[in-house]
């Protein structure tokens, strides 16, 4: 899965960029789903249909989803001398980017720079301030190279420190890989189950709006990275690296339904794994538009435990990818009722 | 139950947004009288339905009216339990400023008595003592030690601030959750009047859930009902020391009836002729913009609802000590269900112009 | 002139029936059906060009009605009105401006305290909303409520005129500017391969609300934002993007806050404006939102652009735009849509 998970990280995939990313996905399921669908916005819909032969009822539909897309920059203006001036596009933060890369579809590469005048050592810096510098000598071969409008994202490789992983896209690559290893090894299935790889979820959960519309589930689970509080001085959060995944309870978006919640508990129970119980006080997921589609659907979340978010070196466990892995397996093979 | 008896036993009920279970069941109770039916949908919200007891004049279907008033309330959650003490997070919006010292109750195993801990002033510095101690830094103190408080308590638990309601004068009563039970309880006084009334309208009283964390409840049952007309009953900010005129309305002086994009006009119009042809005390609370209420959400479900608002003057909002006077919640009852017996067709609701073909 | 009357007419978000009524006398020759919903959107169809058609693909071009200013929140003692922002607007422009208040007109002042009296430090302080007032000639409440409500609207009373070089000023070319272009494009040819919506939506200002109803219940295939832009073409300091430049064409949105525009839309308004000669210029990417920010997630996800007009000093009392990108707009988009067919999957 090691070997999935580093092609998964290492493709390029800013929010509404994410071609190569659903690419690499189509390839990996189409042998195992029974549909495959693009849908508008550019998520990936793919139906797992129940084992024949089911129990008179209709099979519920669970909806299954993990995002494709990444934090990254969009660039804004290209100045007279060649430099490029960007927008994030998600949550960026100025201090994780300075004297890191940015790689742009074509394979462009760049440097994030600052402006250095009226900065004091002691002022934090600003992305406004900031600048993406390409090696281009002036704005004539600059826009050979790249034009006002595309993305970049971070260019850094997968690497392993321990048991632990490291990358950038972490954020929800690793959700997606978790979702192509549960396809791949379900052995059986009572359940209809549409796994969604969802386009925009960092610029505010876009693509789960539509593709939830579209699939409209009984009950659907978001799997995504979390923010974690074992870091020296961090703020006081109960979810530890390696202590299994994170069942959300809450976050600063959404409630998990007490009823997921309990399934998805009471599963990581019957295996005996590890788990936590998550609340998060800032951001969210696709579960928090997930909830809202139509008449509702009963939503909860699968967090895989990550350090750093937002930053191009995020670190996961590997038991804890493993486990998430066990979990959901565990919650889909009988059919799910709440 | 009576309005103020049963606002004083809702309000004392604990239903933080998500965990609407105890005002639930109350509502239920109390709303067997008066409704035909009663459903919880699978958020969670409660659905009373009544049907209208007479033909509209056109004939035809019944046409049918939402109201909705939110069940849920703020409070704390458990974050991470340290050597025993807890650290926890907000449900909803609340004022950094008014919880230390305040006695809660922990819903863990078993409801656990606890005080929101905080330093006393002798240990503080100056400047420390002019701040605002930020939430991540404050606790809950329940007692226990390490072992006993990992057993009785997990992450995610739910923290209610203990406050009994208290009458202050005549009907002027204060207590934490008026803000939004005030409403419900409005709700159940228009099923009251409507026990004795005709009307041509089904009439679906909507108690929702998850209001204050994002209108979950409002978005998802009026896409399940869609109805021909909408009206959602909150709370607004009433008259306070120090507080301009302009962004409030007056305590105890009836219910406010909204009025700018969020409204839709005629549904404003025919609110305020009908409190005026019964003498009943309003006021006009204009909106500029989001009302941040379940009506911002009624309105753009679906194709469109059309929508009205009713607020009920409170003061002391998201507090543990709301203020507000029960005549005007018993107002608001009245006014709903004088509007909903006058209702008949839906052409009232028509802008100038309004079609050419049906398509 | 279209615009001139547009521009001229008020209405607020939440109160947009004079626009509504002016634009539906224009349209009602143009288009086969017309309709307006619960909020207030002006839904018009022009009919598929190809009655054969089972169910024709459905286009949507959605320009709002709506624009912002102020609304009465108190009426004082003294007669004056104090107010509140409807949308977003500058504190910074409001003071020393003639207003129109309410349905009726009736004018008034935003009134400021003069430079005389006035303490050294105030001199450079902005005035916020909370402070100031509107002084429509009374002197106590009663006469002020004789003509004026707690909750009436009030729009600025700019006039509408040309300037120099092509260019026009008035006010609330956000989006006036785009229902007049929606309008030329519904009068420029009698139909489509397609059913063509011309939706003209409410409440763009104060949430894109308006749209994202339309788009729920037209179910367009394909989608278009006609906006009014932010043009920040004025000298500046260091070298940053104009966000769009007057006189520069239509332009196109790549990317903003509240939508990332279809690929594919995108390709054929570039291509359509190179191969016929239009100039057009790419906006400022994520800068600002367009009703395209609504529809765009309507029901199972609707392919969405949107190509603005340029306007000077948006969301403030007095805008500029250039005839000249008005009417490249309507040209561009007119070529596009007769193209807009080469996308339809094949059957």
């Amino acid at each position: 899965m090691k070997e999935l998970i580093a092609r998964l990280v290492e493709a390029y995939g800013p929010s509404g960029n994410e071609e190569q990313v659903r690419a690499l996905i189509q390839d990996e399921i189409k042998a195992h789903v029974d549909e495959a669908r693009v849908d508008a916005l550019g998520n990936l819909v793919a139906l797992l249909k129940s084992d024949p032969g089911g129990q008179g009822k209709p099979p519920t539909r669970v909806m299954v989803a993990a995002h494709m897309d990444e934090i990254g920059i969009i660039v804004t203006h290209i100045d007279e001398e060649g430099f490029l001036r960007f927008a994030p596009i998600g949550g960026l933060t100025p201090l994780t980017i300075l004297g890191n890369r940015a790689v742009f579809a074509n394979g462009v590469t760049g440097t994030f720079g600052m402006e250095k005048r009226e900065i004091l050592p002691t002022e934090k810096p600003k992305l406004d301030r900031m600048f993406l510098d390409i090696g281009a000598p002036d704005k004539e071969s600059a826009l050979k190279l790249v034009s006002v409008g595309d993305a970049a994202a971070f260019s850094r490789g997968f690497a392993q420190a321990g048991n632990r992983l490291l990358a950038k896209a972490m954020d929800d690559r690793i959700g997606c890989a978790i979702l192509i290893q549960v396809v791949k090894t379900l052995k059986r299935n009572p359940n209809d189950i549409y796994f969604v790889f969802t386009v925009q979820e960092e610029v505010g959960c876009r693509g789960a709006v539509t593709s939830t519309y579209g699939v409209q589930p009984d009950l659907a689970i978001a799997v995504d990275a979390t923010d974690t509080g074992d870091t020296p001085e961090a703020r006081p959060m109960n979810v530890t690296l390696g202590k299994g995944p994170a069942i959300k309870v809450k976050d600063a978006g959404m409630l998990a339904h007490p009823a997921v919640r309990r399934l998805l508990v009471e599963a990581a129970k019957g295996l005996g794994i590890p788990y936590q119980l998550e609340v998060l006080e800032g951001g969210s997921t696709d579960a928090m538009v997930m909830q809202t589609s139509r008449e509702g659907v009963p939503s909860g979340v699968v967090s895989i435990p990550c350090r750093y978010v937002h930053s191009p070196s995020e670190m996961v466990d590997y038991d804890d990818v493993t486990n998430a892995v066990k979990l959901l397996i565990k919650v889909l093979e009988d059919r799910v009722t709440i | 139950m009576e309005a103020k008896e049963l606002l004083l036993k809702l309000a004392e009920a604990s239903g933080i947004s998500g965990y609407e279970h105890e005002p639930r069941e109350i509502l239920r109770e109390e709303l067997k009288a008066y409704a035909d039916e009663i459903l919880v949908d699978p958020m969670g919200s409660l659905i009373a339905i009544k049907k209208g007891n007479r033909r509209r004049g056109e004939g035809g279907e019944p046409h049918r009216i939402m109201l909705a008033g939110h069940l849920d309330e703020i409070g704390l959650m458990v974050t991470k339990i340290e050597k025993g003490y807890l650290r926890f997070t907000q449900v909803g919006g609340f004022d950094l400023r008014v919880l230390p010292g305040q006695e809660v109750v922990v819903h863990g195993t078993t409801p656990l008595p606890g005080v929101i801990g905080c330093w006393p002033p002798h240990l503080l510095t100056e400047e420390e003592r002019e701040k605002v101690t930020p939430m991540d830094e404050l606790f809950i103190d329940v007692g226990l030690d390490e072992k006993r408080a990992a057993e009785l308590v997990q992450v995610g638990d739910l923290a209610s601030i203990n406050r009994q309601a208290v009458s202050l004068k005549e009907d002027i009563v204060a207590g934490k959750a008026f803000d939004d039970r005030a409403s419900v309880v409005a709700i159940v006084e228009c099923f009251k009047h409507l026990a004795t009334a005709m009307h041509a309208w089904d009439v679906y009283g909507v108690a929702t859930v998850q209001e204050e964390t994002g209108y979950l409840g409002a978005i998802t049952s009026a896409f399940r009902l869609f109805p021909d007309l909408a009206i959602a009953i909150d709370v607004s900010h009433a008259d306070m020391p120090g507080v301009p005129e302009s962004e409030t309305i007056l305590l105890g002086k009836g219910p406010g009836i909204a009025l700018g994009a969020n409204i839709h006009p005629k549904i404003h119009e025919r609110l305020v002729q009908t409190a005026k042809s019964l003498e009943i005390p309003f006021q006009i609370e204009p909106y500029p913009g989001a009302t941040g209420t379940d009506a911002w959400a009624i309105q753009v479900t679906r194709e469109g609802i059309p929508t009205g608002l009713l607020d009920i003057p409170l003061r002391y909002m998201h507090t543990s000590v709301e203020t507000l006077s029960v005549a005007d919640v018993q107002r608001a009852g009245r006014l709903l269900a004088s509007f909903i017996a006058g209702l008949e067709d839906k052409k009232f609701l028509e802008f100038e112009h309004a079609s050419s073909i049906a398509f | 002139m279209l615009l001139q009357s547009l521009s001229e007419a008020c209405g607020l978000s939440g109160n947009e029936a004079e626009v509504r009524n002016l634009i539906l006398k224009e349209v009602q020759g143009l288009v086969d059906e017309h309709r307006i919903d619960t909020l207030g959107n002006l839904i018009t169809l022009k009919r598929c060009s190809n009655t054969g058609a089972a169910r024709p693909r459905r286009v949507m071009i959605a320009a709002h009605m709506d624009e912002v200013g102020l609304m009465v929140t108190h009426i004082e003692k003294s007669g004056h009105l104090r107010f509140s922002k409807v949308g977003v607007l500058d504190d910074r422009t409001l003071l020393s401006k003639v207003v129109l208040v309410g349905n009726d007109r009736v004018p008034g002042v935003i009134g400021a305290k003069p430079i005389h009296l006035l303490k050294e430090k105030e001199r450079h302080q902005v005035v916020e909303t909370d402070q100031m007032y509107i002084d429509i000639g009374t002197s106590s409440r009663e006469e002020t409520e004789r003509t004026v409500k707690r909750g009436d609207y009030v729009a600025f009373a700019t006039r509408f005129s040309r300037l120099e070089g092509g260019l026009v000023k008035g006010k609330a070319f956000d989006d006036r500017a785009g229902c007049a272009a929606l309008i030329e494009l519904l009068r420029g040819r009698d139909s489509y391969p397609f059913d063509l919506y011309g939706v003209f939506t409410v409440q763009e200002e104060v949430g894109l609300r308006g749209a994202r109803v339309a788009a729920y219940a037209v179910e367009p295939d394909y989608a278009f934002a006609f906006e009014g832009t932010v043009c920040d073409d004025s000298p500046k300091k260091k070298d940053l993007s104009p966000t769009t430049v007057l006189g520069g064409g239509p332009a196109i949105t790549l990317a903003d806050r509240s939508f990332f525009a279809d690929k594919r839309l995108v390709k054929l308004l570039v291509e359509t404006a190179e191969k016929n000669g239009i100039p057009y210029q790419f906006k400022q990417p994520m800068v600002g939102a367009t009703d395209a920010g609504r529809i765009h997630l309507a029901r199972e996800g609707v392919p969405s652009a949107a190509v603005a007009v340029p306007c000077r000093y948006i969301h403030s009392p007095v805008n500029i735009l250039s005839l000249s990108d008005f009417e490249n707009l309507i040209r561009l988009m007119s070529l596009s849509l007769v193209a807009l067919p080469t996308l339809w999957p094949l059957p």
